[in-house]
């Protein structure tokens, strides 16, 4: 039996799942929609995992990170939770150790993490609100009637992108309509979307940060073939997209994962056991705590929110 | 028979309640309930859109002082907006059909005895002003031991052996604090609990994190509005250093203006309002005495702050340390905060591995 660790990012949009051997080699890979629901979507993405992975292998480590880190590393025991900041860091060392910088943008976050001799030296988040994200971009691309996958191969299309002001999701929208209801062809609405994305990424995270090569761009948004060429022009310079780039969370915590060996083997079934929570408003003082309980199989494993710390 | 209330933060409410106590025996004293978020919700809601944050939270705590019958509120002015603070929420108060007056003890930024002792006399014309001045000298010493012994719960919370230990001990001493007869028996209080302080079991390794935090004001010292980031901070086993306090508002911040000014000389030239200059000099000085990192945190629409800010990174970047900042609104997401603290966690122990 050979060794391999699971890394599960479960983000706002996309669930993400990979599992590595000893050598951070890639064995299988999994990519699908959170859809609100990361308990279901963990489920499904196990179930598409078992089915790949080779019999001779047993899993000796998880590692879960993104937006819903906490709950599924309850979920599946996991032995690493970390923020996605370090997890995607971790994974784009791990393959590239001579970066410098990463752009990262997510379904509802975008970061930077600026790097310098393997170590981070410095990172930001966007703060203001989610314009320019990836949730932002498929809604957008909702109201165009346009897949989100084509997205790029249309703006690269156009030659006159129009300018869209995109310093808060609302603005850009508005906006947006008003550029299609004048009579703007799609493919320049769709290029100046790209490129009002990577502008304003600039402006908000980017905002003071000494952008240095190698630059490696990550994240869904990174698939999008549009945004790539504006962060490319407006950088000048050459811009990484790696074919795993969207992965590089879930490659990251199953790395720390396997930093972290517990000895323990994990099962990826999840058939029986049952997952629930239960959330409640506690009325003992007027904080008014909304309180989360986690129950794995019938047994309370941890509950969440509370400022007094009675739960 | 007067009721008399005022705003809270931090544990400031113990000498100012001690105070007001002792030189209006006759009156009520109402001291601040504790800021829950019923506070922040009825302070946003009657407040301006875009005011600091820490106006919310004090307009939230008078209106919340008032239900229960407060009706006279004491409010304080400094070098920004705050200077402002006690003439809007009047109108506010006002508007809303409340009967009340607030006193503000500062204004520009500047008070003398006379002005207090005039706004005192209107509180209650029959106030003793000898007492009122022993007092207030034992209200100040409160002040200045609270402070000294939270420099060192600082230090030292993050690597107790039992868990508590620290916050148990505090919570007695204030108690006992509060309960204070005179001068002597406040000293004698404080030295019994500084020892006990020292006597905690710590174990603080050679290698551990040491963070400074720096910004604005109310938000460093009231822990709700900064969603107990110290103690966050202190799970993580981290040593905390912070220049804000009370005292230092009062005693040392004058003193300190054109010392900072001249340590910070390349950084800045003119005094930019609040503690902006401040925290530029003390963001020197942190990279400078080799801290693993610095957080500045301040309210949302902190205009000093907001100016200071470039200078900061400036700084940081010069010196390579890494700086994270923070703005707290009512509207902050907790999840947002314990991601950024977690990855800034993470990023200084790597750098310290290095």
């Amino acid at each position: 039996m050979k060794d391999c660790y699971l890394g599960v990012d479960i983000g706002s949009i996309s669930t993400k799942g990979v599992i590595i051997d000893e050598n951070n080699n890639i064995i299988t890979k999994a990519y699908i929609w959170t859809e609100g629901n990361p308990t279901n979507a963990v489920r499904k993405l196990l179930d598409i995992l078992k089915q790949k992975l080779p019999k001779d292998f047993q899993i000796k480590g998880i590692g879960t990170t993104g937006s819903a880190r906490k709950l599924i590393g309850l979920m599946l025991k996991a032995s690493v939770v970390k923020n996605e900041i370090t997890a995607h860091a971790i994974g784009t060392l791990t393959f590239y150790p001579n970066v410098r910088t990463i752009l990262e943008i997510g379904g509802q976050d975008s970061k930077i993490i600026l790097i310098k001799n393997g170590i981070i030296t410095n990172y930001a988040m966007n703060t203001l609100c989610a314009a320019g994200t990836g949730s932002f971009l498929s809604s957008q691309a909702k109201r165009l009637g346009i897949d989100v996958e084509k997205f790029g191969d249309y703006a690269l299309k156009s030659k006159n992108p129009v300018k869209i002001a995109a310093r808060c999701t609302v603005f850009a929208e508005s906006d947006l309509v008003h550029k299609a209801q004048v009579g703007y062809p799609k493919e320049d609405i769709i290029a100046g979307l790209c490129k009002s994305v990577v502008l304003n990424y600039l402006n908000n995270v980017g905002k003071g940060k000494k952008i240095v090569g190698p630059i490696i761009f990550q994240g869904g948004v990174s698939k999008n073939k549009g945004v790539v060429k504006y962060f490319k022009e407006i950088l000048n310079e050459d811009i990484i997209v790696d074919e795993n780039s969207h992965l590089m969370g879930a490659i990251g915590i199953a790395v720390l994962a396997k930093k972290n060996k517990t000895g323990h083997t994990y099962s990826l079934e999840m058939k029986n056991i049952k997952f629930q929570t239960k959330a409640f408003e506690c009325h003992r003082c007027p904080n008014s705590c909304e309180l989360l309980k986690i129950y794995r199989n019938n047994e309370l494993v941890d509950s969440w929110g509370s400022k007094c710390g009675k739960y | 028979m007067t009721k008399i209330a005022f705003p809270k933060m931090g544990d400031y409410h113990i000498p100012a309640a001690y105070l007001l106590s002792h030189i209006f025996p006759n009156d009520e004293i109402i001291s601040p309930p504790n800021i829950t978020a019923k506070t922040i919700e009825i302070g946003t809601k009657y407040s301006p859109e875009f005011v600091c944050t820490p106006f919310k939270y004090t307009l939230g705590t008078m209106i919340e002082s008032l239900n229960k019958g407060a009706e006279i509120l004491i409010q304080m002015g400094g070098g920004c907006r705050y200077g402002y603070y006690a003439e809007l929420q009047e109108k506010i108060l006002e508007d809303l059909g409340y009967k009340c007056k607030i006193i503000n003890l500062v204004t520009k930024g500047e008070t003398n005895i006379k002005r207090i002792n005039k706004l005192l006399k209107q509180i209650n014309p029959k106030f003793s002003k000898l007492k009122a001045i022993y007092y207030s000298f034992i209200a100040l010493k409160m002040v200045k031991y609270m402070d000294i012994v939270d420099d060192y719960i600082r230090e030292n919370i993050g690597f107790e052996q039992i868990e508590g230990s620290f916050e148990n001990l505090k919570e007695e001493m204030l108690v006992e604090f509060s309960q204070t007869k005179n001068y002597y028996s406040l000293y004698k209080t404080y030295k019994k609990y500084l020892k006990k302080f020292h006597k905690l079991k710590v174990r603080k390794p050679d290698n551990r994190l040491k963070i400074g935090i720096i910004g604005e004001l109310y938000t460093i010292m009231e822990p709700f509005s900064n969603y107990y980031l110290e103690k966050s901070l202190a799970k993580h086993h981290i040593e905390i250093k912070r220049f804000t306090n009370v005292h230092y508002l009062l005693f040392e911040k004058a003193k300190k203006a054109k010392k900072y000014q001249k340590y910070a000389q390349k950084h800045f030239t003119y005094n930019m309002g609040a503690d902006a200059s401040d925290n530029i000099a003390r963001c020197k000085y942190l990279c400078e005495k080799n801290y693993d990192g610095i957080i500045h945190i301040k309210s949302s629409f902190c205009t000093p702050e907001i100016g200071a800010m470039p200078i900061i990174n400036k700084i940081a970047s010069i010196y390579q340390k890494p700086v994270l900042f923070f703005s707290f609104d009512s509207a902050t997401s907790q999840t947002g905060i314990e991601t950024r603290l977690e990855a800034f966690y993470d990023m200084l122990e790597m750098r310290k591995e290095k």
